[in-house]
């Protein structure tokens, strides 16, 4: 046998081989893992920038940061509307307020008479930290690795590659040290300046501790932050502000020890890419066992997790649906978490159906394969996902999108009488029931005001509906005609669409930074939007930094907007149209400039009231001045579908929560099942293109032969 | 030789310091070192404060290319220019704007890329060469035809398509290999299977048909036909003395891609979940981390000038006649 065909004979012997061994070929995973622990397979698309819990801030950082920290307040994992509770703390935060000459008063005084308030919050005891290097101490109870020697870090590639490790108790003292990094100027928080308008004393904090390094924060004190024991910490706010508690929830206020400044603080570890951005050290249920943002990211369950319990109260329906099943039970249930890096939409569908995955969102590509609407307009599932056993599962986000105006423009803004009704003409025109149905593939709800649905203020039904955009007819609201919006545009001055000025067509411009292939249609239905007054909309595209620029001037007249909730208040939505947060005047988030002393005073008010009758009043009020004003057309909220495997449990959509790993449960073995089940190869296509090329070559081969043993004739 | 080389080494340094400006010029036309700020930043609560510490530690707070309230040489050393873009030619990277070690993860991200581009440029190789060879063989039978029309399907189609294709057929209908997915050591090789394969199927049209034309220039010279009638088989006379006299443009055409087989590629990469150097620099882009831009069109120019200082010691190893001077 010569040597090619003994090495085609090698080639197909091992892959026959290998074929054996293995029945399945495409998993993407070592074998025997999944059957051996409780593992989650999901995915990422962007690697997260930040896991420092002082600096991240969006959903893909929460993602892995809310299972490895712990703030001392979490919210209810099924409680509905979001309930706060305490995670760390012992219990919920006594609050003190206190007057502009030290004297104390009561909850219900008023924000002007209220100087100061203070938290106190006292920990419980016993939580250790999660096993780290920078904890690792000798028996004489020096620390190993805070001063690394050019022998020790040699071998140094990874956080793992650290031989000892250790831990301690958590204390006061740590949530304190937190406090304090967010004002550090290494560490840039998105919040710093935010917290230093609240937290007594943390501006002057900043200024002591500019030219510090890190490890200094220790022997530095805040004013207003105060370790009162070793479980016990104050923190003073300026004036009232009920939000704080909603603040101390968040990443942002978790503990990090000071011993983890000191340890990531050794340039040979930033060298190497060990900083604390990367490498978190918490107390949470998790712990990150691998972080190659490239690759994957693997949390491992955290040894050292403290005792904490599946809920056994939730809402009424929750006990149906199974969300109590595991009530009582220790948590966390999954033993690894693997998180992989998917940055395509496909690749992703195609391995969540083969089961590689344990739960998928669903992209436009796949919405027909995934989802139908019945003849009552209720979303179900495909036949083959039901096959498949797959799960739906739907949620209103607490997110609002809008399209705004520029209220210091001369045409579209301002609060005269012309404008107010050209505003109000644009809002009845633009069709946000179409816009859903045609790009959002059904997946959202129209807006009738700020709120979005699952926050305080926000009222269904009748009497929650924008009455100048819509009527109520027959159980459902109804959107104006166009009609009535030609009649606004006819009071506003602007008859059939003409501009008196010029006798032509008015034209308005929506500013935007979507000018990609994708967006050509959305921006074209913009138009179509508003011909139907007879506008005309000029589009006027730009890349993402000029827009913002625009923004921030004041220079934009219509353009596009979006928020998510930071914390389930409508304060968290209202302060968007709140004056003093004008974005071209103060460079707040009121993107629209809008300003109305009325709405303005009532906001305050608002602001630190606690959830009631009186509250909601206000909160109508406000509403509805907004409505008439008309500062944005009212977009949508949009509705996340998500589908999950049959063998992923207790799975209720939280919004507000960003730690609701250590719930989820996973039945290994009847997905080892399944995925083998789903997943047998399929061979014979190879043999079959194998044949044809031999039946294709041979006849030329053999004409070949025949042709090079022919003489000269 | 050796002058000549480093002739080329040298002029490499203005090139560079050029590609550098040009680098510089064009990010900073469309990013601010603000607009950088507050893309690291987030969106939600960031104020002027918050952007001025950013730019301060990251020495963003200087002026781009000359700093008028500088005297000296300090007019050129004190700007954003200076403090970055200098320390490349030793090669240190430095920090990207998010806080990651560039050199590392540059470290990191190159032997996944190489993992798929060295395998697809040498089967791909054997694969276009085999076939031409092929083509050149069956000259004029329904077989050339054939493969001619296969090639020219095979070069119209987008490499996209190949891409998802081939995932669907062989990930999802048959299940004989992952979808996407990447791993370290030997357990990478059933996730290279299918981006090796879409990789040398998608180029074997234009690849074929480039290696034909060579073969066929060469097949109709004067030695081909003292070779032939000398008696010598056809094999003989292709194997021989055609590819030996065609491996010049397919070797020099080989090396130098060589070293910007480092570099990665972005689709391939980014379909099949590959964390090579292919998206880095894209999603740097898409970040406004300028930090990573600068690193990634430093080291490209360098493999680049590389790859063409090799391509020309290549030509005379391979032909005698090529002396550099």
């Amino acid at each position: 046998m010569i040597v090619w065909q003994k090495i085609v004979f090698f080639i197909l012997f091992t892959v026959l081989l290998s074929a054996c061994n293995e029945p399945i070929l495409n998993n993407p995973y070592p074998k025997g893992l999944e059957d051996q622990q409780s593992v989650l397979y999901a995915s990422f698309s962007e690697r997260p920038k930040h896991l420092d819990p002082a600096k991240a801030y969006s959903s893909n950082e929460y993602a892995f940061i809310g299972q490895i920290y712990e703030p001392p307040f979490q919210y209810h994992f099924l409680k509905r509307p979001y309930e706060l509770e305490p995670l760390t703390a012992k219990q919920m935060p006594e609050i003190r307020y206190f007057g502009a000459l030290g004297q104390p008063l009561t909850e219900t005084s008023t924000s002007d008479e209220v100087a100061y308030s203070e938290y106190i919050i006292e920990i419980k005891s016993g939580i250790q930290f999660q096993p780290h290097p920078a904890l690792a101490i000798n028996q004489q109870g020096q620390y190993l690795y805070h001063q690394l020697s050019a022998a020790q870090l040699e071998n140094i590639q990874w956080l793992a590659d650290f031989k000892q490790t250790g831990t301690r108790e958590l204390t006061a003292a740590d949530y304190v040290q937190q406090i304090k990094r967010l004002v550090h100027p290494e560490i840039s928080s998105p919040i710093a300046e935010l917290m230093k308008h609240y937290i007594v004393g943390l501006g002057d904090y900043a200024q002591t501790i500019k030219d510090k390094p890190r490890t200094a924060l220790k022997d530095n004190d805040i004013n207003g932050v105060e370790v009162l024991d070793k479980y016990r910490y104050k923190i003073r706010i300026n004036g009232k502000y009920p939000q704080f508690i909603f603040w101390l929830a968040m990443p942002f206020f978790a503990p990090m020890p000071w011993e983890a400044d000191q340890f990531y603080a050794q340039k040979a570890l930033i060298d190497k890419n060990i900083t604390l951005d990367w490498q978190p050290l918490g107390t949470g249920p998790y712990m990150l066992e691998e972080n190659n943002p490239n690759l994957r990211m693997v949390m491992l369950k955290n040894p050292n997790f403290h005792a904490a319990f599946y809920p056994s109260e939730g809402e009424p329906e929750d006990k149906a649906n199974g969300m109590l099943d595991d009530a009582g039970k220790r948590l966390p249930f999954i033993d690894k978490a693997i998180y992989l890096l998917e940055k395509e939409t496909i690749p992703y569908w195609n391995k969540f159906l083969q089961g590689y995955y344990d739960g998928s969102g669903i992209a436009s590509d796949s919405f027909d394969q995934a989802v139908q609407f019945t003849g009552e307009g209720e979303v179900a599932l495909t036949a083959s996902m039901q096959a498949q056993g797959i799960q739906l599962q739907t949620a209103v986000n607490s997110s609002t999108f809008y399209m705004g105006f520029n209220m210091l423009d001369s045409v579209i803004g301002g609060s005269n009488e012309q404008a107010r009704k050209l505003r109000q003409a644009i809002a009845i025109a633009v069709d946000y029931e179409e816009y859903i149905s045609i790009f959002n593939n059904g997946r959202g709800v129209a807006a009738q005001g700020v709120i979005p649905p699952g926050i305080f203020g926000y009222s269904a039904g009748e009497q929650g509906i924008n009455r100048y955009v819509y009527d109520w007819h027959n159980g459902h609201a109804q959107r104006k005609s166009i009609a009535a919006a030609l009649t606004l545009m006819q009071e506003a001055g602007y008859a059939n669409g003409i501009d008196p000025l010029t006798g032509e067509s008015l034209v308005l411009y929506l500013d935007t930074a979507a000018s990609g292939p994708d967006d050509r249609a959305r921006l074209n239905w913009y138009r179509k939007q508003f011909a139907k007054l007879g506008i005309q909309l000029v589009i006027r595209a730009t890349d993402y930094n000029r827009f913002q620029q625009k923004m921030r001037d004041g220079n934009a007249q219509i353009f596009m907007w979006g928020w998510n909730a930071d914390y389930p208040d409508p304060e968290n939505f209202f302060f968007l149209l709140y004056g003093p947060n004008a974005k071209a005047v103060h460079g707040g988030e009121n993107t629209g400039n809008y300003q109305n002393m009325e709405f303005d005073r009532l906001f305050k008010q608002m602001s630190y009231m606690s959830n009631g009758t009186e509250r909601l009043a206000v909160i109508r009020k406000m509403q509805e001045i907004i409505r008439y004003d008309a500062p944005w057309v009212f977009g949508l909220h949009p509705k996340s579908f998500s589908l999950y495997h049959s063998w992923y449990h207790n799975l209720k959509p939280n919004l507000m929560a960003n730690n609701e790993l250590k719930y989820r449960r996973i039945e290994a073995q009847q997905r080892a099942q399944l995925r083998k089940q789903w997943n047998q190869p399929v061979l014979w296509p190879i043999g079959i293109i194998i044949l044809l090329m031999v039946v294709l070559i041979f006849p030329a081969v053999r004409s070949f032969q025949r042709r090079a043993k022919e003489t000269i004739k | 030789m050796f002058n000549y080389i480093l002739r080329r080494i040298l002029y490499a340094f203005p090139l560079l310091l050029g590609v550098n400006i040009l680098t510089f010029v064009l990010f900073f036309i469309v990013n601010s070192p603000d607009d950088m700020a507050r893309m690291q930043l987030g969106q939600k609560h960031v104020t002027e404060q918050a952007i001025d510490n950013w730019k301060l530690q990251r020495g963003y707070q200087l002026p781009l290319l000359i700093n008028q309230n500088e005297a000296g040489l300090n007019k050129i050393k004190e700007t954003i220019f200076y403090q970055k873009s200098l320390r490349l030619f030793v090669f240190d990277f430095g920090v990207s704007d998010s806080g990651r070690h560039i050199g590392a993860d540059i470290q990191q991200r190159m032997w996944p890329s190489l993992a798929v581009a060295l395998p697809s440029l040498l089967v791909g190789l054997l694969v276009n060469i085999s076939v031409a060879l092929m083509m050149v063989l069956f000259r004029q039978s329904y077989l050339e035809f054939s493969a001619i029309v296969l090639c020219i399907i095979i070069m119209s189609i987008s490499s996209l398509f190949y891409i998802i294709g081939g995932q669907f057929i062989m990930g999802k209908l048959l299940m004989l290999v992952p979808i996407s997915g990447y791993d370290t050591g030997m357990n990478a090789f059933k996730f290279l299977i299918l981006p090796v394969l879409i990789s040398v199927v998608s180029g074997v049209g234009a690849g074929a048909r480039w290696y034909r034309t060579l073969f066929l220039e060469e097949i109709e010279q004067d030695y081909v036909r003292t070779a032939r009638a000398k008696g010598l088989t056809e094999t003989q006379v292709l194997f021989s003395h055609v590819l030996k006299n065609a491996m010049i443009p397919i070797l020099t055409g080989v090396v130098v891609v060589l070293p910007l087989l480092f570099m990665g590629s972005l689709i391939t990469e980014s379909f099949f979940s590959i964390p090579g150097l292919g998206s880095y620099t894209i999603d740097a882009i898409n970040s406004q981390d300028f930090a990573i831009v600068r690193a990634m069109v430093f080291l490209g120019s360098v493999l680049y000038i590389i790859g063409l200082l090799l391509t020309d010691i290549s030509y005379t190893l391979v032909d005698p006649r090529v002396r550099l001077s």
